[in-house]
């Protein structure tokens, strides 16, 4: 890479407009060298097709199925009852005095939409391949667009979930309005991993097969079948707080917190989740980018 | 300046073949398997390529071979000029468009576009079965870059000039093949950008739509935009385009007018694909062991001129030049002839006419010349692959990659409605004849 200039390809924004805008909008293509820049300026120029995109995913995922919509309850719903058996009537799993299948489910629903996320979004590009070969639009849009649809599938399991918050009697507290910050937590990791994951996809077909287990893994070291008051009991508050490292701890603790109001309130865990997860993010969109412009030439 | 709307100046793409992989063009997929072996075996570089984009790692950087699709092209368009871009496959045609629509990234060069760009690489890009025809008006003019309000307001022009009707909100997958590539060429079509570049979207449908879409065509070129068109369609390249542009081997070949710039395009043709003339040395052959080798075949006229072009029904030679290493006591010649499509149309060969040939001395060169009263195919490029044998014997040479002979349509064989490929392989000059009855 001899040139020191940093060259931004593409570097005009395309003013969109019917009639001639007065300065007409110079394109530049020339070769890209290095990391180069995200261009959330464009992206936001094309979220109309973001939110198309995003729209066929909701549309088409669960056509021709016979149970249709049901698959995103089905799902965190039978893997609960699973968990239940096993781990609170067997094992004797503490739930942070809750009864445990609500303790379990309301960290199942944010952890599928994460697990899904991740799976979908790993695959997103390569799956757009025909797309991606023929026509031109910031490439993000593709997994932020398959992430950003099973927010659907998220809220019919969280529908579910207060359901069965009824059911057991609880009601929650004013803490439920921090629940869209969690959301967003889960979102953010999701999208992080998944920009990694999607883009050394189309480089290294292993990711595919790698995805599944690295989530299976992942779940069991997340709170999920077991309260994160256990890690804190057994090795004391910072490594705790450490804990926090894996954003999704901070999620899922987050969703009982504010749901359940089971466990602590999750102060310093919580800044260390969010702290890793907009490290993923802005990492993955940048590995992204600097790998997007051999897309076209490799799926 | 403002009056420029797509400036390329030495632009150039090249593709690493490597000779370890087997994937063609694009053969730069490795697993993470290669290159943790690579790390294994102590390089550093082969972690750091996952950085890399092209995905070669350093270590064994002597493999890759070096494909440039496109190699220093420099041109300009005016504003609102129509520019053809013709060349064989594999020219670079399709590389040029991708990287003008930011699809792929050139290596060395740059070119610059000013204003609103709209690509139509693909008719269908994005179409999903599983959503109406509704619904893939909306995905698919989204994915090409329109705007909501001006989907909504263009919709029922879009409709109406796709012709689906009442199958507007049946999900495509059960729409006909036609019905399907009609919607998809009618949102492409109303796309309005400032610079257009299409890339053989015409080669769709039955002809009577092939004609629509040119008519549409010429409608965005009459409207004063800049279009940047890449055909195979030579009619419709002159018709539409008042400049052309050759492409060969990645680079320009040739850059102006469009009737010149066809010209070019087809007489390289003749020289390279279309070749009537075909030299062989004995070398080439696989059966060199063999008692004699087809040397040259060349396809001549009815007047012995060499050429490459004929028109259909009319009669031409084949001049098959043979040179014999052994005695050859009784000779088969033979020739089969395929359409474009690699159907096989004739199989011609002497025994079967009852011709006898030989006996031929070592050392004897014979000209034998076939000649055919007139080929009643559709037009286009056939193959003609000869071969001989000796009589109760095996073949001893044969032209697998035969010569070409252009059939164009000519005199009584150029209407249209004759012509359909799909619809028959062949023309036929009949009588026609009516009596009134009692």
């Amino acid at each position: 890479m001899s040139d020191t200039t940093t060259s931004v390809s593409n570097h005009a924004r395309i003013v969109e407009t019917t009639v001639p805008a007065p300065a007409t909008p110079v394109l530049r293509i020339e070769p890209s060298h290095g990391w180069i820049s995200l261009k959330l300026g464009e992206l936001w120029e094309y979220r109309e097709l973001l939110f198309f995109l995003t729209w066929r995913d909701i549309t088409v995922r669960y056509k021709q199925t016979l149970l249709g919509a049901t698959w995103a309850i089905i799902q965190p719903f039978f893997t609960m009852v699973v968990f239940s058996l096993f781990f609170g009537k067997l094992a004797k799993m503490p739930s942070d005095g809750v009864p445990y299948p609500i303790f379990c489910f309301a960290a199942l629903v944010p952890w599928q939409f994460f697990a899904n996320g991740l799976s979908q979004s790993a695959n997103s590009i390569v799956g757009s391949a025909s797309l991606i070969r023929k026509v031109y639009f910031p490439r993000l849009a593709i997994p932020i667009s398959t992430i950003l649809g099973g927010v659907v599938d998220f809220a019919l399991a969280f529908g579910v979930l207060l359901g069965m918050m009824v059911y057991f009697g609880i009601w929650p507290t004013v803490n439920c309005l921090f629940l869209p910050l969690f959301l967003l937590l889960a979102l953010t990791t999701s999208l992080g991993v998944g920009l990694w994951l999607t883009a050394l996809n189309v480089q290294f077909r292993d990711v595919r097969h790698i995805v599944p287990f690295f989530t299976q893994f992942w779940m069991f070291a997340t709170p999920i079948a077991y309260p994160s008051s256990l890690v804190l009991d057994k090795y004391g508050s910072i490594w705790h707080a450490l804990y926090g490292l894996n954003p999704m701890v901070g999620v899922v603790e987050g969703f009982r917190w504010a749901l359940l109001g089971s466990g602590a309130s999750p102060g310093p865990m919580i800044g260390v989740s969010a702290l890793a997860a907009v490290v993923l993010l802005i990492t993955g969109a940048f590995y992204f980018r600097r790998m997007e412009k051999t897309f076209a030439d490799l799926v | 300046m403002s009056d420029v709307a797509i400036r390329v100046e030495g632009l150039g793409k090249e593709y690493r073949i490597g000779a370890d992989q087997q994937r063609g063009v694009h053969g730069n997929r490795q697993t993470l398997r290669d290159k943790l072996a690579g790390a294994a075996s102590g390089s550093l570089s082969a972690l750091t390529s996952l950085f890399k984009r092209n995905g070669s790692n350093g270590s064994n950087g002597t493999n890759n071979e070096i494909l440039w699709a496109v190699k220093d092209v420099s041109f300009e368009v005016k504003r609102g000029q129509v520019v053809g871009v013709i060349g064989r496959n594999g020219a670079g045609k399709s590389t040029l468009l991708k990287i003008l629509s930011r699809i792929t990234s050139p290596t060395t060069g740059f070119a610059e576009i000013h204003g609103r760009v709209g690509s139509l690489l693909e008719v269908g890009t994005g179409f999903h079965p599983e959503l109406s025809g509704r619904e893939n008006i909306s995905l698919n003019g989204a994915i090409l870059g329109m705007r909501r309000a001006e989907i909504a307001r263009k919709f029922d022009e879009i409709v109406e000039f796709a012709e689906v009707g009442k199958f507007i909100d049946t999900p495509v997958k059960y729409y006909s093949t036609g019905m399907f590539l009609r919607l998809a060429f009618a949102v492409a079509a109303h796309l309005e950008p400032e610079i257009l570049i299409v890339d053989e979207v015409l080669a769709v449908g039955d002809s009577a739509f092939q004609k629509k879409c040119l008519g549409k065509m010429s409608d965005v070129a009459g409207q004063g935009r800049t279009v940047l068109f890449v055909s195979h369609n030579m009619a419709a390249v002159n018709q539409l385009c008042d400049r052309c542009i050759v492409l060969r081997d990645g680079q320009l070949f040739f850059d102006g007018g469009s009737a010149e710039g066809v010209d070019c395009y087809l007489k390289l043709g003749n020289r390279e694909a279309a070749a009537a003339v075909m030299e062989r040395t004995r070398q080439g052959t696989k059966t060199a062991a063999g008692k004699g080798h087809i040397t040259r075949v060349e396809i001549l006229d009815e007047e012995g001129h060499s050429g490459a072009c004929i028109g259909v029904g009319e009669p031409f030679r084949v001049k098959i030049h043979i040179e014999i290493y052994e005695r050859i006591a009784q000779l088969v010649l033979g020739a089969e002839v395929e359409s474009p499509t690699g159907v096989p149309m004739l199989n011609l060969r002497t025994d079967g006419q009852g011709v006898d040939f030989g006996p031929y001395a070592a050392g004897s060169h014979i000209a034998f010349t076939i000649t055919l009263p007139g080929l009643p195919f559709l037009p286009g490029v056939y193959k003609i692959s000869p071969w001989f044998a000796e009589r109760e014997g095996r073949r001893i040479d044969q032209v697998n990659e035969g010569v070409h002979v252009t059939l164009e349509g000519k005199g009584r064989f150029q209407s249209e409605k004759m012509i359909q490929p799909g619809k028959s392989m062949m023309l036929m000059d009949c009588a026609w004849t009516d009596e009134l009855e009692p």
